[in-house]
């Protein structure tokens, strides 16, 4: 199958991230959202290594599955210790600093 | 596409492998971050073994040492001539050490040292059971006003993690800079903000709103670094590497041997441009550039102040270093296309930040969107694509972080029974209560308005002069106008500080350890010596503001 392909699922689903942070309200969700841009990058990095048949893009894949396990400790962190204190994910409610 | 590149990329179990080359790795050239990274190593080990009530000392030592260490290493490097006739590229082509880079590390360090001179303050917050307290949480796990969070504090724990996660920190803006590939700029750029995040939801005092500005700073953050990331896989799509030298000559055209993939790419604009685009964006975020600049109030008001203060000034510093190399290395064939847009950024950045800020009535969201409006100033250096434009804004990076740093550091002393007293109105007639405070951050005000005799002039003249003669007179005029809008809110303050009764049940000024006196005056002291005679750090600042490629 022609790799371009997997350029267009990749965009499609970096779009599809894209749209769910900007819409979405639950923090967890945004964050899951994110990390469905990442792996969308994984997708468009690996398509463009098999095009031009060197082993740099998947090289940067590995990499970044290591940065998104960091990312999810932190992130999760962080998202867990504000609904602790809140009882709310909701990326609305964190508005104490409006004007 | 050939079939002998595909058929390269698996073998027979059978076959024998290719053997691999340990790669080279010059430990000397890289020393500085080396140091930093090892000592946020050692400081994790201190949080395993050693004892709960000296780990805050061992790990204010090891910090201040390690970041003293690589100073001296970047002052080593530099004087060997790394930074003018031997600049070159470390580690297989993945840092660059040169002028840009060694100056940007040598003023994140200096930062960092005063950085952690602040973090390490304890005689501001009052004492709590007999226990000396800084500004983080006493168990950053605990929910804010339970049990469990006054059982910690009567227990007298700190959470002296954040050093090792202010090493952390530092380590990544020392690479960013420097990367020379793009992978490079992305690990960097994710090993510097995932410590920021953390470090931002550590507050003692409004828990809350620090929570808020960690989950905020993480989302839109991550938001960023994805665009980043996709923008890298397009540009190694189009060029078939992600070394900076290669992308460029594909860029210009120059690039030898291609091959029937890379023809077919190299062909394709929109993954070029859609790619610069995308990466760009990222830089921007970080750097704090209208229209990526919402993350910046919030994030700045809600953190602990002496950890904005860090954040306003080293990330800044690394991510135009990035910013710079990006455009000036990679993209300089593209420089038709990325400059209109630059423009409009700089311009946009510099009158919203300045136009924003007189609306502001807390002293740290004053200060963040001055920091937007400072962003717009540098990216007029940036716009400028020239020699000059390069050795200016290493100039205006070097003098605002220390203004940055010692001004976030006033902040910290004024202080209420609620902790830090940041809106602005507490702050009337502070100069007739405690004259001395008020004075220096005047002083931090004027450096930051960019009156003639502090840093903040040399440093705004130096870059406007490089717009104009860089062909951007427009930008020139616009900035010199929001300056004059910025002048207005920072006048304002000293006003108010100076000439403004003093309300009865107004705030307290703290008296600091010597540890935040350090920093402050160290901020002050560069803040005069850069403005009454900058010039032997402009002659620095050109020496050192040629990249390697």
């Amino acid at each position: 199958m022609n790799p371009v392909n997997y350029l267009y699922l990749a965009a499609l689903l970096f779009t599809i991230g894209a749209t769910g942070v900007l819409i979405r309200r639950n923090a967890i969700v945004l964050f899951m959202c994110v990390e469905l841009m990442l792996n969308a990058c994984n997708l468009a990095l690996v398509a463009f290594s098999r095009m031009h048949g060197n082993l740099d893009g998947q090289i940067i894949a590995f990499f970044v599955m290591v940065v998104a396990a960091a990312e999810v400790v932190v992130g999760l962190a962080i998202i867990v210790s504000l609904f602790r204190s809140r009882h709310s994910a909701s990326v609305d409610d964190a508005s104490l600093m409006k004007l | 596409m050939s079939a002998s590149a595909v058929h390269s990329l698996w073998t027979m179990a059978a076959d024998p492998i290719e053997k691999i080359d340990a790669p080279k790795i010059e430990y000397g050239q890289l020393s500085p971050t080396l140091i930093v990274i090892g000592a946020a190593i050692l400081g994790i080990l201190i949080e395993a073994f050693v004892p709960r009530r000296s780990r805050y000392y061992a790990q204010v030592f090891l910090s201040a040492v390690a970041l003293a260490a690589a100073f001296a290493a970047v002052v080593g490097l530099a004087a060997g001539g790394y930074a003018t006739t031997k600049a070159g590229i470390a580690a297989m082509g993945a840092i660059a050490v040169d002028g840009p880079a060694l100056f940007l590390q040598g003023t994140i360090l200096l930062a960092g040292l005063l950085g952690v001179f602040t973090f390490a303050e304890r005689r501001l917050d009052p004492v709590a059971h007999g226990n000396r307290v800084d500004s983080f949480a006493a168990q950053a796990a605990s929910v804010p006003g339970s049990d469990s969070e006054k059982a910690a504090v009567k227990a007298g724990f700190t959470t002296t993690e954040v050093f090792p996660l202010l090493l952390f920190a530092i380590g990544g803006m020392l690479i960013f800079p420097a990367a020379n590939d793009l992978l490079t700029l992305f690990i960097a750029l994710e090993v510097l903000s995932l410590p920021l995040y953390l470090l931002c939801a550590l507050a003692r005092r409004k828990r809350l709103v620090s929570q808020e500005a960690a989950v905020k700073y993480f989302l839109l953050g991550a938001f960023a670094s994805a665009f980043t990331l996709f923008g890298i896989a397009l540009l190694y799509g189009y060029a078939g590497s992600v070394s900076y030298a290669t992308i460029a000559q594909v860029v210009d055209g120059t690039v030898q041997n291609v091959t029937p993939a890379l023809a077919d790419t190299m062909g394709n604009d929109a993954l070029l441009l859609v790619g610069t685009a995308m990466l760009v964006m990222g830089l921007l975020f970080k750097v704090g550039a209208v229209p990526f600049h919402m993350w910046t109030p919030d994030v700045y008001q809600g953190a602990p102040t002496p950890v904005t203060g860090f954040m306003a000034a080293a990330t800044k510093v690394a991510a135009f270093g990035a910013l710079l190399r990006v455009l000036y290395v990679v993209l300089p064939g593209l420089r038709w296309d990325w400059r209109p847009v630059m423009w409009a950024v700089a311009i946009v950045t510099m009158l919203a930040g300045a136009i924003v800020a007189i609306t502001q009535t807390d002293i740290k969201r004053l200060l963040a969107y001055s920091s937007i409006a400072h962003a717009g100033f540098i990216l007029a250096g940036v716009i400028a694509a020239s020699p000059e434009g390069v050795s200016s804004v290493l100039f205006y990076l070097g003098a605002y972080s220390f203004v940055t740093i010692g001004a976030f550091a006033v902040v910290t002393l004024v202080r209420d029974a609620g902790g830090e007293a940041t809106h602005l109105s507490k702050w009337a007639g502070l100069g007739r209560r405690s004259p001395l405070v008020a004075a220096v951050f005047a002083v931090f005000l004027l450096a930051f308005a960019g009156i003639p005799l502090t840093s903040g002039f040399a440093g705004k003249f130096a870059v406007f002069k490089a717009a104009a003669e860089g062909g951007a007179g427009a930008i020139v005029v616009i900035g010199v106008i929001s300056s004059a809008i910025a002048a207005f809110f920072y006048i304002r303050v000293i006003v108010l500080m100076f000439f403004s009764e003093p309300r009865p049940e107004g705030p307290t000024v703290a008296v600091p350890s010597p540890l935040t006196t350090t920093a402050i005056a160290v901020g002050v002291a560069v803040t005069v010596v850069l403005g009454v005679a900058p010039q032997y750090f402009l002659d620095l600042a050109s020496q050192a503001g040629v990249f390697v490629r």
